[in-house]
């Protein structure tokens, strides 16, 4: 197929579709409106479920509720209406029913503002419900790939009867890019052996996420563990670029990394060697790619669009062998590439300390430039 | 080789669409494009821009704090965007609704009428393309036939029969561009 | 002459109950209501093609008693729940069971909007005037004045609001097909039960929107009354708050027998 000039939300809405979607439940919220509206078209003329929910909470629990009958079934919102999904997404977890969630982050907290931001990448990535469960996060940073990305998502949806989000922002939901959508795939016609669809000629089927005896629930957790643990083997993706000779590295996914990567460029440019490692999945997270530059670069900056989310992961694994810094703009800023190359062109400069808190050091960087009065 | 475009001005002077119809110029030519708008409460009746990145390799940072090109159609763009344009780059501003003179030498700048120059077509919608005939005579990263090609593959039906006084404006604003020239810095 | 008569058997387990032995405390009404959507399930050949919505409160572990496929709902979000199961296949008989707490507080909305929808659900409303779950807690139907362990010198309406009528308030919504209120005190209001679980499956199946039963039931072990106390009180305090009735009858439904 030809490549379109598409916008990110509705390439999302539309490889959804062409992925075999059979369900799509939602509620209204920028930036991602467009997805919904789009849904709100193309759903009842394919002869499939569309319906506008009263609220995110109505909405994930007809999601959540359409994944029992096997049917391939998404939601989109964005950070305020996820949060409110959160009810659901825990007994989705616990259920182990494979459903979709495309989250369009916008800047918090509370009603914060439809401006870019990344400060979804702890409620998505360790947690926001309830227990112990373990989403597949999902990062695009272009529209092409915010389209492979939704048909991926419901193949390892299934694969791992899990949760898949797909945590793109205001930025890839708006933007347009020439991308190619995947061909029309069938509608599924063999449903799961746990799938409730009527109890016809065969015994009933319950899906629930009570387990009242702890003994049972623990099973359960267990069990949950365990799938996890395959998808972590399995699952990491994610880009590298200019990494073989880099002295430094970026780390930052999504909008972030891709202006990472013009930053990279520009440093190069000025003879700094700095690559980019952009995660792809933030959830599974790619420790052992991040394990194995500690030993090989002089310093890590890890660029993100809220206050070091990601950042705590990525210390996780370097543990303080080798430098790490933090550059981050909040609440819907987004940095310009200049800001991050001056970050790579202080770290090819001055000595960072091991030790200390790269976040604390950033906000005293930071504290002369941010608008104070405006 | 990478450039940007940013075009502002007034929410329905068609600032989105002159970005869309170079970003589908460009991905007709096989190159690499972003388009993104700034999106918003500001779109009802503020202002609005969108930024245009044409590139040879995958694109990074959809925005860019120095663009090569802006295109400003009212004041407010032209105040808050004359000092961000790269050195070395282009800068059209609509005349009609702007009364001070450049004041950047670093740059080339195009004062031109728009709102005239598209009345004079007759509809002053067109200003949009008049503005994008007068980018590409100072910027030549899209040849004007690559946009009519454009306009031909993906203008929407309906306004199809706005074709020919398009591409009228596209040369009427390329025209302009070329026969002015480079305007002094007072 | 014959010395043996034939067996007859007038009173068996409907086949959409499973044999699973009722958690439900002595006296509760809960186990009447199971039973008469069973009975009505089996009588309409709906077992098969039928999908259960099952609370939280006391009617958690529904599904555990009907023989039919079942989920299980977040509190309060049966409705909603069951909207996604409708939606993708709607050739399918898809009710919720749910209490007062799940219903007409921490899921008004979710209730209210699927009947606005005329979603074609069957919604089963046990209504027992606390919360029994959790042990007796005030629920959104509790009379004015009556104890319980959360308005322990009884409900004052000035501070904790008046009970709510949720049959009556979701009649008026115009996606709804047939929303009645009857009671589970006496055989004949049993009967009468019974009847209108029928009809509202058959508003379902005939595509004739939302429909709800709201049950008036008893909570013996939170009322603190023995059961034949409880299934008097409620026939004396509950019904005058909660009159048995119809509220919302589709034309097409006053033509069927039942």
């Amino acid at each position: 197929m030809a490549k379109e000039l598409l916008k990110g939300n509705i390439a999302m809405a539309e490889a959804a579709i062409r992925a075999g979607l059979e369900g799509y439940f939602g509620y209204p919220i920028t930036p991602q409106t467009e997805l919904l509206e789009w849904m709100a078209e193309r759903m009842p003329a394919l002869g499939r479920a569309f319906l506008q929910a009263e609220s995110e909470v109505a909405a994930i629990n007809m999601l959540y509720g359409a994944a029992c009958t096997g049917a391939r079934v998404m939601t989109s919102s964005s950070s305020p209406g996820i949060s409110l999904m959160m009810e659901g997404i825990s007994y989705i977890a616990g259920t182990e029913v494979p459903v979709v969630i495309i989250d369009v982050v916008r800047g918090g907290p509370g009603l914060g503002n439809i401006a870019p931001s990344q400060g979804d990448y702890d409620q998505i990535v360790h947690g926001g419900g309830h227990g112990d469960y373990h989403p597949i996060v999902l990062a695009p940073a272009s529209v092409q790939e915010a389209i492979d990305l939704v048909v991926l998502a419901f193949d390892l949806a299934e694969k791992y009867r899990t949760i898949v989000f797909v945590m793109a922002d205001g930025n890839i939901g708006q933007m347009m890019e020439p991308a190619e959508l995947p061909p029309m795939r069938p509608i599924k016609s063999e449903y799961p052996d746990w799938a409730v669809r009527g109890a016809m000629g065969r015994e009933r089927r319950i899906l629930s996420s009570i387990y009242i005896d702890p003994k049972d629930e623990e099973v359960t957790n267990y069990r949950l563990m365990q799938v996890w643990n395959q998808i972590q083997a399995n699952e990491v993706r994610y880009r590298e670029y200019f990494l073989d000779d880099a002295e430094y590295v970026v780390i930052g996914f999504g909008t972030a990394g891709r202006i990472a990567l013009s930053a990279a460029r520009m440093a190069r440019a000025e003879g700094i060697k700095v690559g980019l490692l952009r995660p792809i999945t933030l959830s599974p997270f790619p420790a052992p790619q991040i394990e194995s530059l500690v030993s090989r670069v002089k310093g890590i900056l890890v660029v993100e669009m809220n206050a070091g989310q990601m950042l705590n992961d990525v210390q996780k694994v370097v543990k303080g062998r080798v430098p790490v810094e933090f550059y981050g703009r909040m609440g819907g800023m987004v940095p310009f590439p200049d800001e991050i190359l001056a970050e790579m062109r202080r770290m090819s400069q001055e000595v960072i300390p091991l030790d200390g808190d790269p976040r604390q050091r950033w906000m005293k960087r930071f504290a002369p430039v941010i608008h104070w009065n405006n | 080789m990478q450039t940007e475009i940013l075009i502002a001005g007034f929410g329905g002077q068609g600032v989105l669409f002159a970005g869309q119809i170079l970003a589908y110029a460009a991905m007709d030519a096989g190159r690499e494009v972003t388009w993104i708008p700034s999106y918003g409460p500001e779109m009802r009746g503020g202002t609005a821009n969108c930024t245009v990145i044409i590139s040879d390799e995958e694109i990074g940072s959809p925005l860019v704090l120095n663009p090569t090109a802006v295109i400003a159609l009212n004041l407010p763009s032209l105040e808050k965007y004359e000092p961000m344009v790269k050195v070395g780059g282009v800068l059209i501003v609509n005349a009609s609704l702007v009364n001070r003179p450049p004041q950047r030498a670093d740059i080339e700048s195009v004062f031109i009428p728009l709102n005239e120059i598209a009345e004079r077509l007759g509809n002053r919608r067109l200003l949009n393309m008049v503005a994008v005939g007068a980018l590409l005579a100072k910027l030549p990263v899209l040849s004007l036939d690559q946009i009519k090609q454009a306009l031909e593959e993906h203008l929407p039906e309906r306004h199809k029969k706005f074709m020919e006084a398009n591409l009228l404006a596209l040369q009427e604003g390329a025209d302009f561009a070329l026969k002015e020239g480079k305007i002094k810095v007072q | 002459m014959e010395t043996t008569l034939a067996a007859q058997i007038v009173y068996q387990r409907p086949q959409s109950l499973t044999e699973a032995a009722m958690h439900y405390c002595p006296g509760c009404t809960h186990g009447i209501a199971h039973r008469l959507i069973a009975e009505v399930m089996d009588e309409m050949s709906i077992r098969e093609r039928a999908i259960g919505v099952a609370p939280v409160g006391c009617s958690v572990f529904a599904y555990n008693y009907f023989d039919c496929d079942f989920v299980e709902a977040a509190h309060g979000r049966a409705p909603a729940m069951a909207t996604g199961i409708k939606r993708l296949l709607p050739d399918r008989v898809v009710f919720t069971y749910q209490g007062d707490g799940d219903l007409a507080s921490i899921g008004m909305g979710e209730i209210v909007h699927a009947a606005g929808r005329g979603e074609n659900i069957s919604v089963f409303f046990i209504n027992n005037a606390i919360y029994g779950m959790t042990s007796g807690q005030m629920a959104p139907t509790t009379l004015p004045g009556q104890k319980t362990t959360s308005s322990p010198r009884g409900r004052d309406v000035e501070t904790m609001g008046y009970p709510l009528r949720m049959a009556e308030l979701l009649s008026n919504l115009d996606g709804a097909g047939y929303v009645v209120r009857r009671s589970l005190h006496d055989p004949k209001n049993i009967r009468m039960a019974k009847k209108a679980i029928r009809l509202a499956f058959e508003t379902q199946l005939r595509g004739l929107g939302f429909s709800m039963v709201e049950l008036l039931s008893t909570c013996s072990t939170n009322w603190g009354l023995s059961p034949l106390e409880s299934l008097k009180w409620l026939e004396e305090h509950m019904i005058p708050y909660y009159p048995i009735g119809d509220f919302k009858v589709a034309e097409a439904l006053k033509e069927i027998k039942v």
